[in-house]
């Protein structure tokens, strides 16, 4: 069959793009484009559902199918969506406020149930359509317009969040590493199950910089880790640094110092999260944070095709369902 | 104790009976027995001809222990066969049901009633005994006993209920047989005792030719949609979240997965109804169910998918509220939530079911309207409605009429697609995702007419909102007319909608057959209402509307009509008796010569 072949331009849709000159969110919107046509899914099976803030503007900006719903809750339409038609592909546009605070309930009930969309978090840490409150993922201490004397809140962390609700699929990556973050929405797109994406995003306007130890190409070797399977966790300008597992924690050590069979070799592939877990808590300053993917587990059912199989059965074993049949079925009586 | 009302039900029901039941039960999963608190009641009326409630008065009782008995009692007619337990009443039983001695030896009980006492705990022992179950288990057989002496006493078959037991006990084959034992050492009891004197005879009732089955209304409204879903060829995707008294709608489709449907219990109720919206925007038929608080829950997706303009159907089982409210007992007070409960302008249509049987019409009419208009669709049932039965007359499906749905078709064109161009009801077209060329986003944003684009243009703002009113108010020109039981003018007109159409009607057959210029009009269109209903009311000297809830339907329609309505108005996690009505509405009707009410009383809420 010969295909049309499409290219980013061709899922750009009509509409001007309304975020802020300088908005991370540029970014992953260009990454988007360029990722969908390397995956081969037509645009019209193509379904992107947002949920309320910045980011949930993303599927306006989309030519194919889309839904910008309400606060929190875009991956419950996902579910009801998905169960009922999974021949589309569905991706989940959502942010640190819409999917950890109003939807922090849905969000940790469709990774548990393994849908099988990908969910796409953009974590700037701050709410910037409200216009600059403090998001559960702000760090503590952070004076914002809600918070003049600093935040009180212990921040949460998504994708601890997600290894807790046994995620199949839970991965970060940041704005600026375009390359990283093409790869890792690509990685997302493949898995079959609910996929996490974390993406550090910056917002310019409220939070500017929050996340520059991440974001920006000088600091970012020093402090981030980028994961591959089956490989160790070096990172450093030069290189040099490395994660090994002591007793029931990490810490960084000089490659040079160590030998090499005592560094972690990271594993994405293990069921059991425990060290997925403590990647997850590996935060600046103390530690390098890791970008990349965690958590990539293969064999646990997604919940589309378990309810679509209950339907398949129930028809192999009953025959398809005869209205009249149930009409007169059980006890009936004649009035003449 | 459920379980017993409803064997009679189907029992009295297969016997031609005409049928109508009223289970009253506890919240509480475990009320504690013997308590006052704790008594599950179910009364059943039976009759030979049509009959539309089950009844004001009793005519007999049967109670197993002392609170059952003082919290019933009133009911009972003068007169009237009371059956006790003998064995349910002693110290400790009058101590849980908060009473000083035993009620049965008060002398008027002997003097009103007729007052039949049997040993019922040991004569289920006894008939049990040859089962070896412990006492525990055995004394749990001493309901069907007492089945088994109504059986006697009204003359029914034990037939169906022995079909029953072996079917929900045939894995527990020493506890079916000691139920069965139970039942029938019951009626043997009733047949050589000589303290009834005399048993009861009730012939079939004159109903309408054809098959019959007996309905309740949770699963007429779930066998509704499944027709619906059948004959509109859709799959049927029902998302809730349990809540008394809807879960039973839950329970009956899920059964359903060999006719297309998929059931998603989700977390909470706002999960529930946004993937239904979801499963909506896939093209699917879209259901969702709740009660009361649940319906609050869903207020701001429900606001979504009328913006949105994608067919669906939400259904509100109504509950006693506000907020937790009575959870098992019925009233009428959503109405006004269901009208305007949401943010903005939003009108949804709004239809409610008049009994148990009627819940399968107003399903597929439900989802009929949802396609024709694509907007959600509410159902207002109620608890009565809900968990109460009655004959239904089993449809020929060949007959019942198509739902025909058209999902625009694409093409490679990448012509712009107008996803709210409108049809001649105002409709737009259901463009769902998969298909080639008509891709567009939706959004709870405000959008530009036609081409679906946000839009914050004032005079678009104001066409959309327009547009969107209009939408609902034209269905009015597609439904039938109000019809009305009686003449279309005269002294009184009483309206009602939903559970409460048997008892208003009753009351008002009774005050025509009393001589007085009454009728009624039993409205199933609650949003819209018909459009002659303004110039209906407008032919009578007064309207009445008797509802259970403070007054909210007479809101609307003194809003509407600048007719004024007077109330007839309760909640007391009850329904209306017959009498009470009769009495309202009589107080109301004018004589025939000074042309004035008997008693100009108003109800205070009036």
């Amino acid at each position: 069959m010969n295909l049309p072949v499409l290219k980013a331009a061709d899922f750009a849709s009509d509409q001007d793009v309304r975020w802020c000159p300088g908005c991370g969110d540029y970014s992953i919107l260009a990454q988007m484009k360029k990722v969908l046509p390397e995956l081969g899914v037509p645009r019209e099976k193509t379904v992107f559902i947002s949920g309320i803030g910045c980011s949930s503007r993303f599927p306006y900006y989309m030519n194919t199918y889309g839904m910008h719903s309400i606060h929190g809750r875009a991956p419950t339409f996902a579910t009801g969506l998905k169960s009922t038609r999974p021949d589309l592909m569905v991706w989940v546009i959502t942010g640190d406020g819409d999917a950890l605070s109003i939807g922090g309930n849905h969000f940790i009930h469709c990774l548990r149930r393994n849908l099988d969309i990908n969910i796409v978090l953009f974590n700037n840490r701050i709410y910037g359509l409200t216009k600059g409150q403090y998001s559960p993922t702000s760090s503590e201490g952070q004076v914002t317009k809600s918070t003049p004397m600093g935040s009180i809140d212990h921040p949460l962390h998504p994708l601890s969040v997600a290894l807790a609700a046994e995620a199949t699929f839970v991965a970060r990556s940041i704005d600026a590493h375009v390359k990283h973050l093409g790869e890792t929405l690509k990685r997302a797109a493949e898995h079959k199950g609910t996929s996490l994406v974390e993406v550090y995003q910056n917002c310019n306007v409220f939070n500017d910089g929050a996340m520059a130890y991440a974001q920006e190409r000088k600091q970012r070797a020093e402090n981030v880790v980028e994961l591959e399977h089956g490989k160790p966790l070096i990172f450093g300008t030069n290189n040099d640094k490395a994660v090994r597992l002591v007793g029931n924690h990490l810490e960084v050590v000089n490659v040079a110092d160590v030998p090499a069979d005592d560094l972690l070799i990271h594993d994405e592939k293990e069921m059991n999260p425990s060290i997925q877990m403590m990647l997850a808590r590996m935060r600046y300053p103390e530690m390098p944070e890791p970008i990349g993917v965690l958590r990539a587990v293969q064999g646990i059912a997604t919940y589309n095709d378990q309810i679509n199989d209950q339907v398949t059965a129930a028809k192999a074993k009953k025959g398809e369902g005869d209205l009249q049949a149930l009409f007169n079925s059980g006890d009936t009586w004649e009035v003449a | 104790m459920q379980l017993l009302g409803t064997q009679l039900t189907n029992t009295s029901a297969l016997a031609g009976n005409d049928v109508a039941t009223f289970p009253d039960f506890p919240a509480e999963i475990r009320a504690p027995r013997g308590t006052r608190a704790g008594v599950s009641g179910f009364q059943v009326r039976f009759a030979s001809e049509e009959i539309f409630t089950p009844g004001d008065h009793l005519d007999a009782l049967v109670v197993m222990n002392p609170a059952a008995m003082v919290t019933n009692l009133g009911d009972l007619r003068k007169g009237g066969i009371l059956i006790a337990n003998e064995d349910g009443f002693n110290e400790k039983e009058f101590k849980l049901a908060k009473v000083e001695s035993n009620p049965l030896d008060a002398s008027v009980i002997e003097e009103v009633y007729r007052v039949i006492k049997v040993p019922m705990t040991a004569l289920t022992r006894e008939a049990v005994a040859a089962h070896g179950l412990s006492q525990k288990i055995a004394d749990r057989c001493k309901n069907f006993f007492a089945m088994g002496l109504v059986y006697w006493l009204f003359g029914r078959s034990l037939e169906p209920t022995l079909r029953f037991i072996e079917d929900k006990f045939g894995k527990k084959p020493d506890i079916a047989a000691a139920n069965i034992s139970a039942l029938r050492a019951g009626w043997a009891f009733g047949e050589t005792t000589e303290a009834f004197g005399e048993s009861y005879q009730v012939e079939a009732a004159d109903l309408v030719k054809g098959t019959y089955r007996n309905m309740m209304g949770n699963q007429a409204l779930a066998w509704g949609l499944v027709a619906a879903s059948k004959l509109s060829d859709k799959d049927m995707f029902y998302g809730t979240y349990p809540i008394t008294p809807a879960s039973d709608i839950l329970h009956e489709v899920t059964r359903f997965k060999n006719f297309g449907v998929r059931t998603f219990q989700a977390e909470d109720e706002i999960a529930a109804v946004c993937a239904t919206i979801g499963a909506a925007f896939g093209g699917t038929m879209a259901v969702t169910a709740s009660s009361g608080p649940g319906i609050a829950l869903k207020a701001e997706a429900m606001g979504l998918g009328m913006m949105l303009e994608l067919p669906m159907i939400v259904i509100n089982v109504q509950r006693g509220g506000p907020s937790t409210g009575l959870p098992t007992k019925t009233e009428q007070s959503d109405l006004l939530q269901c009208m305007f409960g949401r943010n903005g302008e939003s009108p949804l249509p709004i239809l409610a079911p008049r009994s148990p049987g009627d819940c399968f019409d107003i399903a597929v009419e439900a989802w009929r309207l949802a396609v024709e208009c694509m907007c959600p669709v509410l159902i207002l049932s109620d608890g009565y409605i809900a968990n109460g039965s009655e004959p239904w007359k089993i449809p020929d499906v060949s007959k019942l009429p198509k739902i025909v749905i058209k999902h625009p078709e694409g093409g490679e064109s990448d012509a712009p697609f107008m996803p709210y161009a409108r049809d001649e009801n105002l409709a737009r077209p259901w463009a769902i995702p998969g298909t080639q060329g008509l891709m567009h986003r939706l959004g709870g944003l405000e959008k530009e007419d036609g081409t679906g684009n946000v839009s914050y243009d004032p005079a678009n703002h104001q066409h959309m909102t327009d547009t969107r009113a209009a939408k609902v108010s034209r269905i009015a020109e597609r439904i039938p007319d109000q019809d009305v039981y009686g003449e279309t003018s005269g002294d009184v007109l009483v309206i009602s909608w939903g559970g409460t159409y048997g008892s208003c009607h009753t009351a008002v057959r009774n005050c025509r057959n009393a001589g007085h210029s009454v009728s009624h009009a039993h409205l199933r269109y609650i949003n819209p209402l018909p459009k002659n209903l303004g110039e209906l009311m407008r032919g009578f000297n007064k309207v009445i509307v008797p509802e259970l809830n403070m007054g909210q339907l007479r809101m609307l329609l003194r809003a509407k009509y600048l007719v004024d309505c007077i109330g007839v108005n309760k909640v007391q996690g009850k329904p209306f008796a017959v009498s009470e009505l009769f009495e309202a509405i009589e107080s109301h009707v004018s004589t025939a010569k000074d042309g004035k009410s008997k008693a100009d009383v108003r109800n205070k809420a009036g």
